[in-house]
């Protein structure tokens, strides 16, 4: 160790959940713990559905670690869950709540600007006791090496910093994980891309047109024919006076079909379902995205290297299995998990000691079966090939399938099916169980909607002039490497902030004509970027966060 | 490090707070008093020396009692210990001279009865007067070094010296550095920036402004207010008797036309076009 650089016993990196638990572990522990967050507040820069689960069989929850965490920083509990096959204006609904309370101790619906905002308070009060703190606006953007092993990090606004332990908790797009050359960004099959609005709308209005009672909420769920084929679905949460309605999909299916994500947002807020509960009153306060690791794919199975351990998103521990989206409850497990994995080797000699011990942690506490369900894996060697779903499609698409399908029977078993635990952690991810399953169950036995939807969301261009953002002029996060079309013209509709013939967003295509020949490439302006990376995978760029304190500052998140 | 800021009650000059009568003079009953907004710098400069050599900032102001206040923003909006105001009705009136003569009694009393000053900060110009002799002027009855302009600032607490960065010519594009011994009077530009490069001093920054926060909303409990007799000076050397500068009148500044013509001149056609246009605005100049 340098005599003249800091040093701190722990530097936890991102001050989300997974972030706030190790570092609330680590003061535990009378662990010497700075936490580093780049947003100007705790919960700026992040962006989640908005369901946070406590699960039974988890070693630790945030309420375990945060006293009063949920009157203080949660919207409301979550108590009816439901899920809805539509095909057209034909819906069936599914009541999901049995498999939404399984190994379910409570969920809250969130909004994370305020959530992780409390939690920043209570962890810079707990780290201050052990002679460390929270520190905002200060973006960690590499680690620092000596003889090349990872000794601490590397900051845009501060020295390099020295720590016996690193938690990379720097989420979805964590330049540390990447650094260490523990994740990539290649593969859009990996990765799945939400969108969401936050809606305005009264608490009584809420508790009246969802049939709810104050302290309680909702949770809905979409899928079939409502978004243009592209794999993936639609969910509405309740808060406490708003609503959080988005979609998630598959980042290869969204590239593959061209699709533009906020004109599939739009195709669910303007769903003749959603008519009766917006009562043709339609104010959204934010437009957000972000990407989600799929952990069935990409968890990291020894998320570590020397002093380094990545948890949460960072770590892919993102659960997506059918209607399961668990993220911010593994990234709490796992936070908690590192700190006592340190607390537990110290003294050890082996910088790489926590990492190990960490990573048995994960599995003995049945974290990583989780996030990497066996019965996933197995099925997905024959539910995935296309040869298998082909003939799957072709069935439920032949006059056999609504017959198989369609009746009273089926109805039954598939809403147990649903329900199940067991089969939904073997769902394939293909069109079948995103959209032509729904589909069918939805003419089969869905009932017709008759409301119209009078509604009329944002523009693109209005949604990005409602974000707050401040940009660090002259100085763009994200460079383009390649400005062909095949390159990187995916980005010109996956982008939740461009879109084809759209001047105003991130990323544009121009006709260039040079010596007679035309060419089209693709242009980028990073003034409107959400900092979700999904151009990171999809085209060809140098992507960074930007530095400390700058870029888009979510408000409710 | 032991540490003075002074700062001074100024019209809140912003849009919307303040006001003018009809001959474009300043409605002072109607405009509401802020700290003036140069002072920021210094109390930045002095919070910087704070979280980096330890110590204690006192705000050191001049004028009516309302003037807590504005200690007491300075407190709540950067960093200060304690707030002392220099407050009496004989004090009414002074000029920069006279309130330069008073600042200083303020200094001495606050070193014969609290403790040693090892630096004194003070803003770039008021907002009001604008003149920017105040300072120098305290300085110089203290008899102190004085570095102006100061634009970064580095304290040697062993050596007792400091070094700064400054503005030669307020120009940007020209920085000297200068070393001077303490106690110094350190007048910073509203281009001074302060720097924490590491997280422990960050850390540090963070708990001093929770404090001062925290101290601001209880502000009188950390209010030293001395009147003349406190300094130690005599009625004929301060306030109107002691101000050799009379504002004999105000003139408002006449406003500049708010609707402008623009007339495009087709540059083919030469300046024959121009001194068409020109034409008449002539012959009216001529008559």
């Amino acid at each position: 160790m340098t005599d003249d650089r800091e040093h701190y016993e722990a530097v936890v990196v991102g001050c989300g959940p997974g972030g706030a638990a190790a570092a609330a572990r680590l003061a535990d522990h009378g662990v010497e713990t700075l936490v580093l967050e780049r947003g100007p507040e705790a919960g700026s820069k992040n962006v989640s559905g908005g369901l946070i689960y406590a699960e039974e069989s988890a070693p630790y929850t945030l309420d375990d670690l945060f006293d009063g965490f949920r009157e203080a920083a949660t919207e409301r509990p979550i108590t009816d869950y439901y899920i809805h096959n539509v095909a057209g204006n034909s819906v069936k609904t599914y009541d999901l709540t049995d498999l939404h309370e399984h190994d379910t101790d409570w969920c809250d619906a969130v909004l994370r600007r305020d959530m992780d905002a409390w939690l920043e308070t209570r962890v810079h009060e707990q780290t201050s006791e052990t002679g460390g703190g929270v520190l905002t606006s200060v973006r960690v953007n590499g680690l620092l090496r000596e003889h090349g092993e990872i000794v601490g990090v590397t900051c845009d606004e501060l020295e390099p910093i020295e720590a016996d332990l690193i938690v990379a908790a720097d989420g979805v797009n964590s330049e540390l994980a990447r650094d260490a050359g523990l994740m990539d960004w290649a593969e859009p099959e990996e990765w799945f891309q939400g969108v969401k609005a936050v809606v305005d709308m009264a608490p009584d209005a809420i508790d009246d047109r969802f049939d709810i009672g104050p302290e309680e909420g909702t949770a809905h769920l979409f899928s079939g024919d409502l978004f243009e084929g592209v794999r993936g679905g639609g969910f509405l949460y309740t808060n406490a006076d708003s609503l959080s309605i988005g979609t998630v999909f598959h980042l290869d299916s969204l590239v593959e079909q061209a699709a533009e994500p906020h004109e599939l947002l739009d195709a669910l807020l303007t769903h003749p379902l959603l008519a009766g509960w917006f009562k043709n009153e339609y104010h959204e306060r934010e437009y957000a995205a972000k990407l989600v690791p799929d952990s069935k794919k990409v968890a990291h199975r020894r998320p570590y290297r020397d002093r380094l351990v990545l948890v949460g998103d960072a770590a892919g521990q993102m659960q997506a299995q059918g209607p399961i989206i668990k993220g911010m409850n593994h990234a709490v497990t796992a936070g908690a998990l590192a700190a006592d994995a340190f607390a537990a080797t110290r003294g050890n000699a082996d910088p790489a000691a926590p990492g190990r011990r960490y990573t048995e942690l994960l599995d003995d506490s049945g974290t990583m079966a989780k996030l990497r369900p066996r019965r996933y894996d197995l099925a997905r060697t024959i539910g995935e090939r296309d040869a298998v779903t082909n003939a799957v499609e072709r069935v439920l698409a032949s006059p056999i399938g609504p017959l198989a399908v369609g009746n009273p029977i089926a109805d039954r078993l598939l809403q147990r099916a649903y329900n199940s635990p067991f089969l939904v952690s073997m769902l394939p991810d293909t069109k079948t169980g995103y959209v032509s399953l729904p589909t069918l169950i939805a003419e089969a036995h869905g009932k017709t909607i008759h409301w119209e939807s009078d509604i009329e969301p944002p523009t693109l261009e209005e949604r990005i002039g409602d974000l707050t953002y401040d940009t660090d002029v002259g100085n763009p996060h994200i460079e383009l490497r390649d400005e062909s079309a095949e390159a990187s013209g995916a980005a010109v509709t996956a982008c939740p902030v461009s879109a084809r013939d759209f001047g105003g967003g991130c990323y544009r295509t121009e006709a260039v004509k040079t010596n007679g020949t035309e060419e089209t490439l693709v242009s980028l302006d990073t003034q409107p970027c959400v900092e979700c990376g999904t151009c990171a995978i999809v085209a060809d760029t140098e992507w960074e966060h930007p530095r400390g304190g700058k870029g888009v500052e979510y408000r409710e998140g | 490090m032991r540490s003075i800021v002074l700062t001074k009650g100024v019209p809140d000059f912003s849009e919307g707070a303040v006001s003018f009568d009809e001959d474009g003079h300043l409605e002072r009953g109607k405009t509401p008093t802020v700290m003036n907004p140069n002072d920021e710098f210094a109390l930045q400069a002095a919070l910087q020396t704070t979280v980096r050599h330890g110590g204690h900032v006192s705000g050191m102001s001049m004028g009516p009692p309302g003037y807590g206040e504005v200690l007491q923003e300075a407190m709540a909006s950067v960093y200060t210990d304690d707030s002392y105001l220099l407050s009496d009705r004989e004090l009414a009136a002074s000029d920069t001279w006279a309130t330069a003569i008073t600042l200083s009694a303020g200094l001495e009393t606050y070193q014969e009865t609290v403790a040693d000053i090892d630096l004194v900060f003070a803003g770039f110009k008021t907002a009001d007067g604008e003149t920017g002799q105040t300072g120098p002027q305290t300085c110089w009855a203290m008899e102190w070094p004085i570095v102006t302009h100061v634009i970064a600032l580095d304290i040697d607490p062993d050596e007792r010296t400091l070094r700064a960065k400054r503005l030669v010519e307020g120009d940007l594009d020209e920085i000297e550095t200068v070393e001077a011994p303490l106690p110094c009077f350190v007048v910073t530009d509203p281009e001074f920036e302060p720097t924490y490069r590491t997280a422990s001093h960050r850390l540090t920054h963070k708990a001093l402004r929770s404090e001062t926060e925290e101290r601001a909303a209880e502000h009188d409990d950390h209010l030293t207010t001395w009147d003349h007799t406190d300094l130690n000076l005599d009625p004929d050397y301060i306030g109107l008797d002691g101000s050799p500068t009379i504002v004999s009148s105000v003139d408002p500044i006449p406003k500049a036309p708010s609707e402008r013509e623009a007339t495009m001149i087709d540059p083919h056609k030469g300046m024959s076009d121009v001194l068409e246009t020109m034409q008449p605005y002539a012959a009216e100049a001529g008559e």
